[in-house]
């Protein structure tokens, strides 16, 4: 967070000194907007990730998501970060419950990753009318096998890296 | 409001109040403890979303889409791909800008394995959702660990279309 608001505050000099205090001005406003329509959708996803980190089963998702959940966590993970509805708003609090509710970071990043690539939410609204159907379907077709691949690393790296489980 | 933004909003809040029922059917401690924390979340992650909205307007002001237009010329072969990588990565701006890029690296003759690796990089690495989004909502060590396993796969995206041919 450190790093970031140094990131931001160089950019702002930067803009001062091209733009001037208006062109400060300008961004922020349009940020603020776009800060309010946001947090609504925030909070949204906040109670989401709060009803499923309560609801789900610990053990039945530390079964079917977490480190000894093979091929079929990774597929599962996929599969649910393709359905996923909403936008990031919502992916990122609820990946964050399942961690806590006894996923893996290979089912885990599986989700996120498959919610990015083939989630149709954002395929739908904005890559089809702008890149076109012909190259969307190829990119998603290609892109089909990323999420269990990237998964799959994730586990194998991660059992490299924490022989004796998640230090905390 | 936009009718897209309006039916992501109500399946958003669709999906809250079915949850929200379930929790309710399993008694009312549980329900009052998962607002309860969803609202601690919400509390705790309001003031890195404002830093995160606020600061990448700025972040975006000062890298402008032309730039990162001009690293996906029609630069072909494995430097194209690498090059288009990282402008997918440092694409400012939300999946218009993300997409209206590739389409025009596509029509002043950039490759389609290029633009491919160009957008499954942007899908994966754009650093102002990974700012904005990913890094307030998830643990840091779980964002770095996602981003550094995630680096092969725009090359395998670039790779698989080679092999396979145009769309």
């Amino acid at each position: 967070m450190i790093v970031i608001g140094a990131l931001v505050a160089i950019c702002v000099a930067l803009v001062w000194r091209r733009d001037g205090i208006d062109g400060v001005f300008n961004i922020l406003t349009h940020d603020l907007l776009l800060f309010g329509e946001i947090i609504p959708r925030v909070l949204a996803g906040c109670l989401l990730g709060g009803f499923i980190a309560e609801i789900l089963p610990h053990d039945k998702v530390s079964r079917s998501l977490g480190p000894k959940s093979g091929l079929k966590g990774l597929l599962i993970g996929t599969a649910f970060g393709a359905i996923l509805p909403g936008g990031p708003f919502t992916a990122y609090p609820v990946a964050a419950a399942l961690l806590t509710v006894g996923a893996d970071f290979g089912a885990t990043i599986a989700m996120v990753v498959s919610w990015t690539l083939i989630g149709y939410g954002r395929a739908v609204a904005w890559e089809l009318p702008i890149l076109g159907t012909d190259f969307t379907l190829w990119r998603i077709v290609i892109s089909l096998p990323i999420p269990v691949l990237a998964g799959w690393l994730g586990r194998v790296v991660f059992v490299r890296m924490y022989p004796k489980g998640e230090p905390s | 409001m936009t009718a897209s933004a309006l039916i992501i909003d109500i399946t958003l809040w669709g999906s809250v109040a079915i949850l929200g029922f379930m929790a309710w059917q399993r008694g009312r401690v549980v329900l009052v403890s998962s607002v309860r924390e969803g609202s601690m979340d919400f509390i705790n992650i309001v003031p890195r979303i404002a830093l995160g909205v606020i600061g990448s307007g700025y972040i975006a002001a000062v890298i402008p889409p032309e730039v990162i237009t001009g690293w996906l010329g029609p630069d072909s072969g494995w430097l194209g791909v690498l090059t288009a990588v990282i402008a997918g990565a440092a694409t400012p701006g939300g999946p218009v800008v993300g997409f209206s890029i590739g389409a025009v690296a596509l029509k002043v003759g950039g490759g389609p394995p290029q633009v491919i690796a160009y957008v499954v990089a942007w899908a994966l690495f754009a650093f102002q959702r990974m700012i904005l989004w990913e890094i307030p909502f998830m643990p840091a060590r779980f964002v770095w660990f996602r981003a550094a396993v995630s680096v092969p796969f725009p090359f395998l995206a670039a790779a698989i279309a080679m092999v396979i041919g145009k769309p």
